[in-house]
């Protein structure tokens, strides 16, 4: 696929603020740092809102996409998304329990969504695993929880060591998830090959024309065109920045420096996240001539 | 059981002429479909909206290489992936005849769908920034004002060698379903199961087999013009030899 | 908002279909094939569906041009101007030209479909300088053929695949009569037929094929030749066609002391009604063991042996002679030179005869030969043929296609079900009797030529020469350079007149040609040229008018460029004096009837022609008083007759005053509204016992006599043993009473007018080093594309924007040339750099692209960045007109170009 920032920023952002309300929650964090947690919860969360309507080709319409939460996921999330914001708005204005424990239904059901949004296409094989959910959550608390230590670092230095113990440990079972599926697709076999894609049964099946030379909506939209080394870069600065660094910068004491680097490293993650899956539809737009 | 339109192509008469795929983009961009827009139509690579494109294969090596000329547009799914995922209804599949449609004016661009279908069988429009795809031409199949014969879509009206066969598959007495049956229809990438609509229907080879005594015959023509000549009697035989 | 339907004749390439064109307030919103249009049946392809973006084309011409005073040719410099100044200026210089020496006009024109009309006009001009662009195209094809069984491909005739069995394709033929064919391949192979292709890449029709037999390029006529041995040593010919239908039992004289060696024996005694096509021959009767008049009743001809005549003339049949021609050409010969296993040529050649003998076809129609035997039925033998360019555009095409037109001879099936049919006005005589003139007298100021420009010459007599023996026209057509360029040699006419060889040109008129680009062999060469000036300053080519529709390479270089309207802006007309569009069962005609306006001021080429006719006041276009005859175009068509009271028009059909004629009528002046109720095309369906065999069907012959069809009646036997060709090397070996070629060019003509094919590697071949030059480099066009006018066509270039040089894996990674990387192809001519593409589907000893997808750039209002440009390359720049000791690349029988016969070695960038 090729990655598209807007979803990529959507989905980092929002995995952000979900996290951060979760630990702030979590935390029962003290006032300040809850309401001033909150606050960047949202401006998180607002901020991947706003990424998302430049995915959309008529972003005018976007209201309209709340209409089939019965069976699309990506209509769940539009639902999920806002519903979450609200619960998280009311919950840090009410400080009501009740309140604080929709909000955590919510931001669980977001983060469903989201994840499902990828894990549901049953040929994209490399998303087609529980894997996907469960690293959006982890990876997305895992930067939240990067986040409050900062902010407990900046407001509260007596929260600052447990919250960095925290985001250790949740940052490290992320990275065992992430680290998980890239295990898993390595070992994918595509299911979907130029014999079943074309009905021909032979081994030795080439492409030599796609019908079009200069480009089309399939080669736009499922290729990222990029060379090897730049996906390499990709795998190997989400490896580094999605934990080992940041953790390395908890242990230093250097909380917001620790996020940055993880936030640039969850940018890498998912950007891979996408350049790693590959769709069958490319098995019909190999060559020209 | 409820109608499902289709196309079946037969791969076997289909020589990438390339019909299918501009008769397609001219009845589309003018119809109820259009405009199908094009992007740097005189510059570099350019490239536009089609609902249809022909696409060639080679299979096996040199000399027993196949071209396969390969046309490939919405299958119309029976169970489309594309239509569960779409947020805002605007991919459907129509309950009367099977057609798979987006609405253009619930469409958000969100392009969600071509995701979900492994065929690659969406176009996202690049001026009108909406999902478009084949409608199996419905704005003419329907046509009253057409006589009979001309509704159908415009590919199959224009393909020069009838390898687009249009019908209900599921009327087991339709053109469409004898091929299937009767010619190896298959379905691209069962492996998911959509179910597409849409058939293929393979090469089919046509051999001969000469055999000796068609080579050895009496009336071969050579003896007429001497060519052929019985030997004398008196050259050496079986019977100067040996008596049984 | 008003829609409205309306038919006319495509032209998106020569196959011409009939279209329902749509309009939506005036603007064509849709084109669709007409389903009641015999050709296509409803049908359209790929270039048809997309001329409604021709008509939005940003390269439209639409106002003449002139090219700007100072300005170099191809720099596209150009200022608008009437076309009142525009016909002043050509009337003038025409005018000019007519009154001292009017073959300093030339008029060239790609499009070979309005010949009628281009050829009257060139005619009535008195200019000899007149052709179409066949010579570059497929001459080879249609004279080979037509030489051979009085007919051809093209859109002379065809395969019958609604009854063969066996249907082979030799070579690319895909490009005329497209539609139909496609219909019919299709058809073809669902109701069981077999399909072998013989090519050196597979693609288009031949990717559907049961059997791809890749060969070597220009290798085909060993092949053909191998085919013919097998047929013969297995006994697998038809003898009884052979016998009756061909001259293959006629008596050739071989006595190499006599002057009439190797030409037919003949009873002298007989005096031929028509001596043009004398019936005199004589036939070996193996009944009564002695010579008699060839289809003498009761008789039947010895095919081999050796006979003297009465005289001790030493005679032997026709196909004596053939069966020794091709004994020495067995398959395990031919595999060598093709690449084919002797295995595959031999099981060929068995399916071949195998199934022509034994799945015969008995139609219960009862018919009349020309010699009075009645026939209670026709009799196929189901195996068809079909080839174009594959095989015509080598050096030694003319040959491959005669063996081409004998193997399908041996089977027995000319124009029979189930094999090759003519279509109307074919067959026709061998050779047919349409002659040039023959010396230069027949070119006078003020004068009509006195003859056809183009003709078919039947012995050195016929050729168009002076006494010297040097040509008249400024292609050297019909010259002994290359004596049966029946098509001309359009390629030729820019490096003679550069060179001043046999003369200067004034003016250059091109229609619809791109000369500086895809039309030409050498390219660089042509563009060079047509700039050049002498030492006086002035061009030498010293005047050059281009119409075409749209700006592309060549128009830049014009001095005055006329805009022509589109195919949906304009009358035209498909008629039996040109190219029609018949059908197996009888002749058919179309017509073109514009659905829109011409866009801004263009303006047909018909019309111009037409307007130039009447102002030079040439004789056919005035009345007596020397006034202007014709209105405009379309009243042209209605009221010209050839001869006055000839009945004979450019449209065969509702001829007679009230259109109640077919064929032959006095003019109608409602004949175009007739047309266009009659969805623009008209019919005439042979009656059924007039349909097959009309080489030697009575019935057809008296028919199409009366119908003004033919001027003659003699049956038209095959020439399995051409006597014209006989003629020539006669003439060459100093042995004819009459014209004999130039001692340096005798060798030439003697081994090429071989009365019987041979084959000879082609001539770029034999003058290559092909330890160098390793690999055969051809072209294909894609069948989205050809007919490359079309090339800037925003949906169709989307398909093909630009182009790959097509190579076999295993060639390329000797190379070292990866898949898709940027590459070198290089003849010793010249080299091009292009992006290779590895394919499975060409043999390893040929590379090849589709043709005429790179453009130059500048052209086509394309933008400067292009695919077309940037990545999209022609092999024209390798080719070249010309080989070491300046000998022409072509044909030495037809002066085909031989642009299929490159040689190249490639290597990574």
């Amino acid at each position: 696929m090729n990655p598209a920032w807007s979803v990529v920023l959507l989905t980092t952002l929002i995995g952000a603020g979900q996290g951060l309300y979760l630990a702030l929650f979590a935390a029962q964090a003290p006032a300040p740092l809850m309401r001033i947690g909150i606050v960047l919860s949202l401006a998180l969360l607002a901020a991947g809102l706003a990424a998302s309507f430049f995915h959309l080709g008529r972003p005018e319409r976007a209201w309209r996409s709340a209409a089939k939460w019965r069976t699309s996921w990506l209509s769940r999330e539009v639902i999920a998304l806002p519903l979450f914001m609200a619960l998280a708005a009311a919950y840090g204005w009410t400080q009501d329990p009740a309140v604080g424990w929709a909000g955590v239904a919510a931001c669980l059901a977001l983060f469903v969504c989201t994840g499902m949004i990828y894990a549901c296409l049953p040929f994209l094989q490399e998303w087609r695993t529980p894997l996907t959910v469960v690293n959006f959550i982890l990876l997305g608390c895992a930067s939240g929880l990067t986040l409050a230590a900062a902010l407990a670092a900046w407001l509260h230095p007596e929260l600052a060591r447990a919250s960095a113990i925290a985001a250790l440990v949740v940052g490290a079972l992320a990275y065992l998830g992430r680290l998980a599926s890239l295990a898993r697709n390595a070992r994918l076999r595509p299911k979907s090959t130029l014999a079943t894609a074309i009905g021909v049964k032979h081994p030795k099946i080439t492409q030599i024309a796609q019908g079009a030379m200069g480009g089309s909506f399939n080669t736009r939209e499922f290729f990222h065109g990029r060379p090897r080394e730049v996906v390499r870069a990709a795998r190997w600065t989400c490896l580094a920045l999605v934990f080992p660094v940041p953790a390395l910068l908890l242990l230093a004491g250097q909380p917001l420096v620790a996020f940055l680097a993880q936030y640039v490293g969850l940018l890498a993650e998912r950007w891979y996240f996408f350049a790693e899956a590959k769709h069958p539809q490319n098995l019909y737009y190999q060559a020209i001539a | 059981m409820s109608k499902q339109l289709a196309l079946v192509i037969d791969l076997n008469v289909c020589v990438g002429c390339h019909a299918c795929v501009t008769s397609c983009k001219e009845w589309n961009t003018q119809g109820a479909a259009g405009p199908l827009t094009d992007q740097n139509a005189y510059g570099a690579d350019p490239t536009g909206t089609f609902f249809n494109r022909v696409q060639t294969f080679e299979v096996g090596e040199f000399p027993n290489t196949e071209t396969v000329h390969f046309p490939k547009s919405c299958l119309h799914c029976e169970d489309p992936p594309c239509v569960p995922v779409c947020p805002t209804g605007a991919s459907y599949k129509r309950a009367e005849d099977g057609i798979v449609l987006v609405d253009y004016d619930k469409c958000i661009g969100c392009k969600y769908c071509s995701w979900a279908c492994p065929y690659g069988a969406r176009e996202v429009d690049g001026e009108q920034k909406v999902m478009k795809k084949c409608t199996l031409c419905v704005d003419r199949i329907y046509d009253a004002k057409l006589p009979e014969a001309e509704r159908k879509p415009a590919c199959v009206l224009a393909c020069p060698t009838s390898a687009r066969l249009f019908g209900d598959i599921h009327d087991p007495e339709s053109e469409a379903s004898r091929a299937i049956r009767e010619q190896g229809g298959y379905a691209l990438m069962p492996e998911w199961g959509t179910h597409p609509a849409n058939h293929y229907l393979p090469r089919r080879k046509t051999g001969k087999r000469l055999h000796a005594d068609e080579l050895e015959r009496h009336d071969n023509p050579l003896k007429v013009d001497g060519r052929l000549p019985r030997p004398s009697p008196d050259a050496p035989a079986l019977d100067d030899v040996t008596s049984w | 908002m008003s829609t409205e339907v309306k038919t006319t004749t495509c032209y998106m390439c020569a196959c011409r279909c009939g279209i329902r064109v749509h309009l939506r307030d005036g603007e064509v919103r849709y084109i669709e094939g007409n389903p009641a249009h015999p050709l296509n049946k409803g049908v359209i392809c790929a270039k048809g569906a997309s001329g409604i973006m021709k008509q939005k084309s940003p390269a439209r011409l639409t106002r003449p041009l002139r090219r700007k005073a100072g300005a170099e040719r191809g720099a596209g410099a150009f200022e608008p101007i009437s076309w009142d100044e525009a016909f002043a200026m050509l009337e003038k210089r025409l005018a000019a030209m007519r009154a001292t020496d009017p073959k300093k006009f030339a008029l060239f024109t790609g499009r070979d479909q309005m010949q009628a009309l281009t050829g009257l006009f060139a005619r009535q001009f008195g200019t000899p300088n007149y052709a179409a662009h066949g010579g570059f195209c497929s001459v080879n094809m249609a004279a080979g053929l037509i030489y051979t069984i009085g007919g051809s491909f093209w859109e002379f005739g065809g395969p019958d695949l609604e009854r063969a069995k066996l249907f082979v394709m030799l070579g690319t033929a895909e490009d005329h009569h497209s539609n139909p064919l496609k219909i019919a391949i299709s058809k073809f192979k669902r109701d069981g037929g077999r399909f072998i292709s013989v090519n050196p890449v597979r693609t288009g029709y031949s990717a559907i094929a049961d059997e791809w037999v890749p060969i070597r390029p220009g290798t085909d006529g060993a092949l053909l030749l191998a085919l013919n041995h097998e047929l013969i040593a297995q006994g697998l010919y038809d003898r009884e066609f052979v016998a009756r239908y061909t001259n293959g039992g006629q008596l050739v004289v071989t006595d190499p002391a006599s002057a009439r060696h190797g030409l037919l024996a003949v009873d002298e005694d007989v005096e031929p009604d028509n001596p043009l096509y004398p019936q005199n021959q004589l036939w070996w009767d193996r009944h009564s063991g002695r010579a008699v008049l060839s289809h003498t009743p009761g008789a039947d001809p010895r095919l081999f042996g050796s006979y003297r005549l009465a005289d001790g003339t030493r005679v032997q049949p026709a196909f004596q002679l053939l069966a020794e021609r091709v004994q020495p050409h067995t398959p395990e010969w031919a595999e060598g030179i093709t690449g084919i296993p002797a295995a595959t040529i031999r099981r060929l050649a068995h399916e071949m005869g195998v199934t022509a003998r034994d799945e015969k076809i008995e139609l219960p129609i009862a018919w009349t030969d020309c010699w009075g035997n009645e026939h209670q039925t026709v009799i196929g033998n189901p195996v068809a043929f079909h080839a174009m360019r594959g095989l015509a555009a080598h050096s030694n095409g003319f040959q491959t296609v005669r063996a081409l037109g004998i193997l399908m001879s041996l089977l027995g099936t000319i124009d029979r079900p189930g094999g090759f049919r003519h279509k109307a006005p074919f067959p026709r005589a061998i050779p047919p009797s349409a002659k040039t003139p023959t010396g230069p007298e027949g070119v006078q100021p003020g004068k009509p030529l006195a003859g056809l420009a183009l003709g078919w010459p039947g012995s050195p007599e016929d050729l168009f020469v002076d006494a010297d023996g040097k040509p008249v026209r400024i292609d050297k057509g019909f010259s002994w350079e290359y004596p049966l360029s029946v098509h001309g040699l359009m390629h030729n006419v820019i490096t003679n007149a550069w060179r001043g060889d046999p003369y200067r040109l004034d003016t250059l008129m091109i229609f619809m040609a791109n000369m500086a680009w895809n039309s030409t062999m050498n390219t660089d060469e042509v563009r060079r040229m047509l700039n050049d000036k002498g030492a006086d300053g002035e061009y030498r080519i010293p005047f050059l008018v281009v119409c075409d529709a749209f700006q592309s390479e060549m128009t830049a270089f014009a001095d005055l460029v006329l805009p022509d309207t589109t195919y949906l802006e304009r009358h035209d007309v498909m008629s039996m004096l040109d190219r029609p569009i018949s059908e197996f069962d009888g002749p058919v005609d179309s017509v073109r009837i514009p659905v829109v306006p011409p866009k801004g001021e263009c303006k047909p080429f018909q019309e111009v022609l037409i307007e130039l006719a009447s102002r030079l006041k040439l004789p056919a276009f005035v009345d007596a008083g020397g006034a202007r005859k014709y209105r405009d175009y379309p009243d042209f068509i209605v009221r010209h007759e050839t001869e006055p009271g000839s009945g004979i028009g450019f449209l065969a059909g509702w001829r007679g005053a009230d259109g109640s004629k077919a064929l032959l009528g006095e003019p109608n002046p409602r004949q175009w509204e007739m047309y266009e109720k009659n969805n623009c095309v008209f019919r005439y369906e042979l009656a059924p016992s007039y349909r097959y065999m009309r080489n030697w069907n009575r019935g057809y012959m008296e028919w199409a006599q009366r119908m003004r069809l033919r001027r003659y009646g003699e049956p038209i036997l095959v020439h399995l043993y051409s006597e014209v060709l006989q003629k020539f090397r006669l003439a060459a070996q100093g042995k004819w009473p009459g014209r004999r070629p130039p001692p340096e060019l005798a060798q030439r003509v003697a081994t090429h007018f071989d009365p019987l094919p041979f084959y000879s590697a082609p001539l770029e071949t034999q003058a290559t080093d092909l330890e160098k030059y390793p690999l055969a480099a051809i072209t294909q066009r894609p069948m989205a594309m050809y007919h490359s006018w079309d090339s800037q066509n925003a949906w169709l270039r989307q398909i093909h924007a630009h182009n790959y040089l097509f190579v076999n894996p295993r060639t390329a990674q000797d190379a070292g040339i990866a898949d898709g990387a940027w590459m070198w192809v290089e003849s010793q001519w010249g080299k091009v750099r292009c992006m290779g593409r590895h394919s499975e589907a060409v043999e390893p000893g040929t590379v090849w692209t589709w043709n005429a997808i790179g453009k130059s750039p500048g052209a086509w209002a394309l933008a400067p960045d292009a695919n077309e440009f940037t990545k999209g390359f022609i092999l024209n720049h390798l080719i070249s007109d010309t080989l070491p000791g300046d000998t022409s690349n072509s044909d030495p029988v037809t002066g085909q170009a031989g642009w299929y016969d490159v040689r190249v070695r490639i290597y990574p960038q």
